[in-house]
């Protein structure tokens, strides 16, 4: 072991043993059973990751094999697969609950307010974030000819991120919450994934030093963006000042309109540079591959990468517009977010004249065909975007679930359909298999995972457009025509429709899991000769 | 010879830095002055910090994730105004720790229920909403009336409350959990002080029906009940606050 990995593990084992303390001292101080649980579980993992680092430092030799370091991949994979059944069951739960109100159960841990962050953390931080570490680390290796730049780090981030998200969605049923969207973990799970995070963007930066190419490819570009940004979002939006070590409760340090313009600029960029910008990444190393095409255009990639990183950030005051924010906030806010398009019409564009010369493979390969329509979606969810950030058009769309369908189009359409093709390609590749265990189910997904967006996407642009239409119509002697509960019953349709067709994509997922899964336990390629195998792969 | 991205390309440190810097600048000309500039928030009468029993309301508000479903936020729109009542000010939600501005109206906006429905409407609709609103797709809250108030971490409520910003006083925090119970004391006996310590608009009552207990449900019901009654618009200028 050289000094740098022993200093390495060090620092890792002081972080978490700081977590292990912290963990310790909820337990031990905390007065609600709810905050008292997350003691245990934070200091069980903790605690178990401490005995693994000592064990780590008394093994005198480790091997640290001349391949790529694919382990913690597979990991990540199997993470994804079940936050994203668990987010899509709870997400489509709350879609019945809203067409059948009796199903929220009436009881706390049950209702809709407490269960609908349960699903957004699961779907956006459990099956998105851990996609986007699992596709990095694979990414990152592969284009930089370099293995992960540590054996022990990865875990830290692998364990640290995903006990953050088992922390926040296990709070929110027992209550514990901020309640700022996108931002409901408490103060404590907040500090979990600040660790992690850290510990990412370390390996991240480490290993691309390690790099045997001399330019950093364009698909680390964004995941960096990703990694660094969310890092800055993450930690200013989240301040707050805790009530004692005994409560899980915090009050955010800033109030009022400035907390709604630092929350809505978090908000937003989540959506940027989470849901976007990582996922951008991901298109641009695994659509290449998959049609064995070279990406359409080196300076779109420039343009589009620099623009979304600029203009993002600038965006999010348009999710207040003809609120009590100043009104040249909401103008600069709107303007961002139109130019916003070309960048993203740009990746757009890119990704799609990537596949010029390989369109057969859309026909013939299922996962290549979700990257396609994934494509298709970013780019009507941009536009889209850009077009209700416009005022007057969003004195229609807010507060309606034309925002859920905007939303879903992005998340459903283009997050989940970018990361199932990139999946489906890359399981194969780490754990060394022929392919996927069916392609026929591969297409089955599509096809349910496709109808199932379309549904839910239709039926939430006429439940919106209708609602704002309704709260918006009077009768010619200036008095409303339509009472708040009789927008609320106009619903009923749309809100059956939307519970159908996230049912459908729920499906779709299952057999994807279930694909990938026995993709795994299936049988290995037939092994290469020692003889021919290179040490590294080539750059890829 | 390189281009001066290509020379980026080569440093992955500098590259990091560079995505920093130009994601930083959003935030920097859009977030930083409005900490800065004076008339972000208005000048109001009467806006005053929550009571302890309408702070302890509020944050049951926010564990139960009412903001998914409710704003409280009315924009300058005709139809808002005209539904909802006087269009929010900033001012209304300067104590608000975080904004609870939501971002959905599956039900309607909240941000001036207060003194529309009587107590009794609110625990009724609020244990049942289908009861009152035939239609609702609102859950039930029964609990709420079930759970005694935890009054003993309103001082440190309170007290954390001022230290990111909200003007209570010594006196205030100390007796946080004596003027909960004060505030939903149905014979009013205290009446005086809890106006005297916070302000002239203070409503104290029983909320909950139940003069025995101090329930959540008093708190939520004394939070619902204030929301948007604080500012006194006659003495209000819009036009000197337009911004």
């Amino acid at each position: 072991m050289t000094n740098s990995e022993r200093v390495e593990i060090g620092v890792i084992f002081a972080v978490t043993f700081l977590v292990f303390l912290l963990g310790v001292a909820i337990l031990g101080f905390g007065r609600e059973a709810g905050y008292v649980f997350h003691g245990w579980l934070i200091a069980i993992v903790a605690g178990w990751g401490l005995m693994n680092l000592i064990n780590r430092l008394n093994d005198t030799r480790p091997d640290i094999p001349h391949e790529y370091s694919d382990t913690v991949i597979k990991w990540g994979v199997g993470a994804t697969f079940i936050w994203g059944v668990i987010g899509f069951t709870i997400g489509d739960i709350l879609a019945w609950q809203l067409a059948i109100p009796s199903w929220n159960g009436d009881m706390s841990w049950s209702n809709f307010g407490r269960i609908r962050p349960m699903h957004t953390t699961a779907v956006i931080f459990g099956f998105g974030g851990n996609a986007l570490m699992a596709t990095s680390f694979y990414v990152v290796q592969r284009t930089s000819r370099a293995r992960l730049a540590s054996e022990v780090s990865p875990w830290f981030v692998f364990f640290g991120y995903n006990l953050f998200v088992l922390l926040a969605v296990t709070g929110y049923p027992m209550g514990i919450t901020q309640s700022k969207e996108y931002a409901e973990p408490e103060w404590y799970a907040d500090l979990v994934l600040t660790f992690a995070w850290v510990g990412y963007l370390w390996i991240y930066m480490r290993t691309l030093a390690n790099r045997a190419e001399p330019h950093i490819y364009v698909a680390n570009w964004y995941y960096m963006g990703f990694i660094v940004v969310i890092a800055m979002l993450h930690v200013v939006n989240n301040l707050a000042m805790p009530v004692s070590i005994a409560y899980p409760k915090s009050y955010s340090l800033f109030s009022g309109v400035q907390d709604a313009m630092t929350q809505w600029w978090y908000g937003h960029n989540a959506v940027g540079f989470l849901l976007t910008a990582g996922f951008l990444g991901m298109m641009y190393y695994f659509l290449p591959k998959a049609v064995n095409r070279p990406i359409y255009s080196y300076r779109l990639s420039i343009i589009g990468f620099w623009g979304i990183t600029f203009l993002y950030l600038w965006a999010g005051s348009h999710h207040l517009h003809y609120t009590a924010l100043p009104d040249w906030v909401q103008y600069l806010g709107m303007t961002m977010s139109v130019i916003l398009l070309v960048p993203s019409w740009g990746s757009v564009f890119n990704g799609i004249l990537t596949i010029n010369g390989a369109w057969d493979k859309v026909r013939t390969d299922p996962a290549v065909r979700f990257m396609m329509v994934a494509i298709l979606f970013y780019g009507l969810a941009t536009f889209e975007g850009s077009f209700l950030a416009i005022r007057p058009v969003n004195t229609l769309s807010h507060y309606t679930d034309w925002t859920v369908g905007h939303v879903h189009a992005g998340a459903l359409g283009w997050v989940a359909f970018i990361s199932f093709g990139a999946m489906y390609k890359m399981v194969p590749w780490i754990w060394k298999r022929e392919g996927t265990y069916s392609l026929r189910l591969e297409a089955w997904h599509f096809w349910l995972a496709l109808s199932g967006t379309l549904i839910y996407v239709g039926a939430m642009w006429n439940s919106g457009i209708t609602q704002a239409l309704m709260w918006q119509t009077y009768d010619p002697d200036g008095n409303f025509v339509y009472a708040f509960i009789d927008t609320v019953d106009a619903m009923r349709p749309y809100y059956f429709a939307r519970a159908i067709g996230g049912l459908l994509y729920l499906i779709g997922a299952c057999l994807g899991a279930y694909n990938i899964y026995m993709t795994v336990n299936g049988p290995r390629m037939a092994p290469v000769s020692d003889a021919n195998r290179p040490i590294l792969q080539p750059g890829e | 010879m390189s281009t001066p991205h290509q020379r980026l390309e080569r440093n992955g440190i500098g590259f990091a830095l560079m995505i920093l810097f130009v994601a930083s600048l959003g935030g920097l000309f859009e977030i930083a002055p409005l900490f800065t500039i004076e008339n972000t928030v208005e000048k109001v009468d009467g806006m005053r910090p929550y009571t302890p029993l309408e702070s302890a309301g509020r944050d049951i508000y926010v564990r139960e994730g009412c903001y998914a479903c409710h704003s409280q936020m009315i924009r300058t729109l005709r139809s808002d105004v005209d539904r909802y009542g006087h269009y929010s000010l900033a001012a209304e939600s300067m104590y608000d720790h975080p904004h609870q501005w939501g971002s959905k109206r599956t039900g309607p906006d909240l941000s001036r229920v207060g003194a529309k429905y009587s107590d009794i409407w609110h625990v009724a609709h609020l244990t049942n909403p289908r009861d009152f609103v035939e239609g609702s797709v609102m859950p039930g809250y029964s609990f709420l009336l079930e759970n005694r108030l935890d009054t003993q971490q309103l001082s440190g409520a309170l007290t954390a409350l001022r230290r990111v910003g909200v003007p209570y006083s010594d006196d205030q925090i100390n007796h946080a959990a004596r003027d909960a119970l004060r505030q939903a004391d149905p014979l009013a006996d205290y009446e005086d002080d809890l106006r005297e310590s916070y302000g002239e608009n203070v409503q104290v009552r029983d909320f909950d029906g139940q003069p025995d207990q101090l329930t959540e449900m008093d708190a939520v019901v004394a939070y619902l009940q204030m929301l948007g009654t604080l500012v006194d618009f006659d003495s209000f200028d819009a036009e000197a606050n337009n911004r």
